[in-house]
């Protein structure tokens, strides 16, 4: 970008990076205090780099904009979610759903993040924020005792002096590392989301999905990733069906397999196929995301600098959780709070900053939850949760399920300890996972 | 159900794929890989795992990549077997993928 900042002054209260949906929620929430903040977003216009599945579970806005649910560009509130296991030949689903989620207050809304990212940095800029797009901030200024003092662009001229930063640049958040927060990435802890977005007439999808006009579906699948560790699902939108998979990067890695084939042959599965068959492929993408948890954060403050949403590993991946929009909204509504009150006391240090920070991260649910959830990604990335058990149930069920007259039935018991047998995975292994996913997931 | 097999699936072109995404191309590479360490490697991660295909074997065991395709994921850059082979940041503000409906 040959123009220089379109900015005439350079110096903010906070300068935010990121225009997802931690860095609005952080702009939203200091303009709102009264205090100058500006809003950088290197993508054209925000949300036009964030691609995710996704229902957004957004909650959490209830506080920063009230009518959201009248407001925001939501696509389809969801009522029907469900989590399938897949083998090569079998599938076995729950299959739930709510009329309670088709009514206020709504439990999840399918959205589009170009649309849905783009709408809520608008009501950041309403209360105040200054929105600078299509730059990137390129490195962090630094004070004469060495605490951040603003960013450079990369336009001419494009140094912009903050009192707090704060870091809302997403999952490879090349802030947090210049900062040093975030120690040297584990690619173990990173898994790559890949997706197609697929078109339909509303009135098909409702059909293909069985549900009421405007309603949603959200698909959770455990298995049908090909033997690389990971997951898959699908979401329906106004007129379009998202279909994806998310594979954690060793085990893809070592797989050799291109992320793109065994898209392929996720959709090809005879239990996907009948959702998403013969729509013709409007968008194709991919993204990583953080599925650490609380093994991966960062150090959350460093002088002059919060770290926020995805940059900061929060985002929740574990199983049949994938939510990473309502956490980032939440620490990213936080580091704004405590951006403000930090420069209330005139003390912008890395321990004020991180106390005011994590008191309001400890009063919600963005930490409880990652406690809680902390053993999860090991647990759900487990050799025997994804190769051995989806195999399992899906062989009892279909044994449970098949008539065999003129043979007797067997018995569960027996069936179960004839399947074990039969993959290798011993009773004591099933009793402890049992129990990791009761402590875990409980 | 019927049998679940490679043959069954419809062939989309990988050009066609990539077609479907909006790139603003920059004048300068964002991401540079030095083919010299990529010589030595052993795994060439980057070839299968890059979403975009952008890194392409040579026949002297090299890897020529492009970077015009980029979805900016970071993918290579972690999978990348040779520490410093790979120097990656962002493109310039303004240009690169540009999604609309994901
Ligand atoms: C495949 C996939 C499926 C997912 N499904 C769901 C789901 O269904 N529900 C859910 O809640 N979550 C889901 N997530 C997770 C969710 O997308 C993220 O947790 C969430 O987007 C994090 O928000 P953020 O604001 O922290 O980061 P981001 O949304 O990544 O925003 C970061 C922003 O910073 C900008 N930026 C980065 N660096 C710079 C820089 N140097 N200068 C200027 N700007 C910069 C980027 O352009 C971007 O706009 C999914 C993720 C993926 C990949
Ligand atoms: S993995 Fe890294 S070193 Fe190996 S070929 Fe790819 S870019 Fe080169
Ligand atoms: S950032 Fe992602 S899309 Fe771009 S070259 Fe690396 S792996 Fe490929």
């Amino acid at each position: 970008m040959a123009e220089p900042l379109p900015v005439p002054d350079r110096r903010f209260d906070v300068v935010v990076v990121g225009a997802g949906p931690a860095g609005s929620a952080a702009a939203l929430s200091v303009a709102r205090s009264g205090l100058s903040v500006c809003l950088l977003e290197r993508g054209p216009f925000p949300g036009s780099k964030n691609l995710y599945g996704g229902v957004v579970y957004a909650g959490v806005l209830d506080g920063l904009v009230p009518r959201w649910r009248e407001e925001a560009p939501l696509e389809r509130m969801v009522t029907r979610r469900a989590t399938m296991v897949l083998t090569d030949t079998q599938s076995l689903s729950i299959d739930f759903r709510s009329t309670a989620w088709g009514e206020e207050p709504y439990n999840g809304a399918t959205a589009l993040r170009p649309r849905f990212d783009a709408w809520f940095a608008a009501k950041a800029e309403e209360a105040g924020a200054v929105l600078v797009p299509s730059t990137t901030a390129t490195a962090l200024l630094r004070s004469h005792s060495a605490a951040v003092s603003g960013v450079t662009t990369d336009r001419p001229g494009g140094d912009l002096s903050a009192g707090v930063v704060i870091a809302c640049d997403g999952v490879n958040s090349l802030l947090a590392k210049e900062a040093g927060c975030a120690p040297v990435a584990d690619p173990a802890h990173y898994s790559l989301g890949v997706k197609e977005v697929l078109a339909f007439s509303p009135e098909e999808i409702e059909k293909r999905f069985a549900l009421p006009p405007g309603e949603g579906a959200d698909f959770e699948v455990l298995g049908g990733t090909g033997g690389v560790a990971g997951g898959g699902f699908v979401y329906t939108n106004s007129d379009t069906v998202s279909v994806g998979l998310v594979l954690s990067l060793p085990s893809l890695t070592e797989s050799k397999r291109r992320p793109e084939e065994l898209l392929e042959r996720f959709k090809a599965h005879p239990a996907i196929a009948p959702f998403v068959a013969g729509g013709e492929l409007l968008e194709y993408g991919a993204h990583l995301i953080p599925e650490g948890g609380l093994a991966m954060m960062p150090k959350l403050a460093t002088d002059g600098m919060v770290v926020a949403g995805d940059a900061a590993g929060m985002c929740l991946a574990a199983g049949i959780w994938l939510e990473g929009v309502n956490f980032a909204i939440a620490s990213g509504e936080a580091a704004g709070e405590a951006a403000v009150e930090a420069l209330a006391r005139g003390d912008v240090s890395e321990t004020a900053l991180r106390l005011a920070y994590a008191s309001r991260l400890e009063a919600g649910f963005v930490l409880a939850d990652h406690r809680r959830l902390r053993a999860a990604p090991g647990l759900v990335l487990s050799e025997r949760l994804q190769h051995h058990y989806p195999q399992i149930v899906c062989n009892l069920a279909e044994q449970l399920l098949t008539v065999t007259n003129p043979l007797p039935k067997q018995g569960f018991v027996r069936l179960t300890r004839n399947e074990l047998r039969r993959s290798g995975v011993r009773w004591r292994d099933v009793v402890r996972d049992a129990w990791a996913t009761v402590r875990t997931f409980g | 159900m019927s049998s679940w097999t490679q043959s069954e699936l419809p062939a989309l072109a990988f050009e066609d794929r990539m077609a479907t995404a909006e790139f603003r191309v920059a004048p300068e590479a964002h991401i540079v890989v030095d083919g010299d360490g990529c010589r030595g490697c052993s795994t060439k991660a980057c070839i299968t795992a890059c979403p975009a295909g952008l890194f392409v074997p040579t026949s002297d065991g090299g890897i020529l990549f492009s970077y015009e395709q980029c979805f900016e994921c970071g993918t290579c850059y972690l999978v990348c077997n040779e520490g410093g082979a790979i120097t990656w940041r962002y493109p310039e503000g303004g240009a690169g993928v540009v999604y609309r409906r994901s």
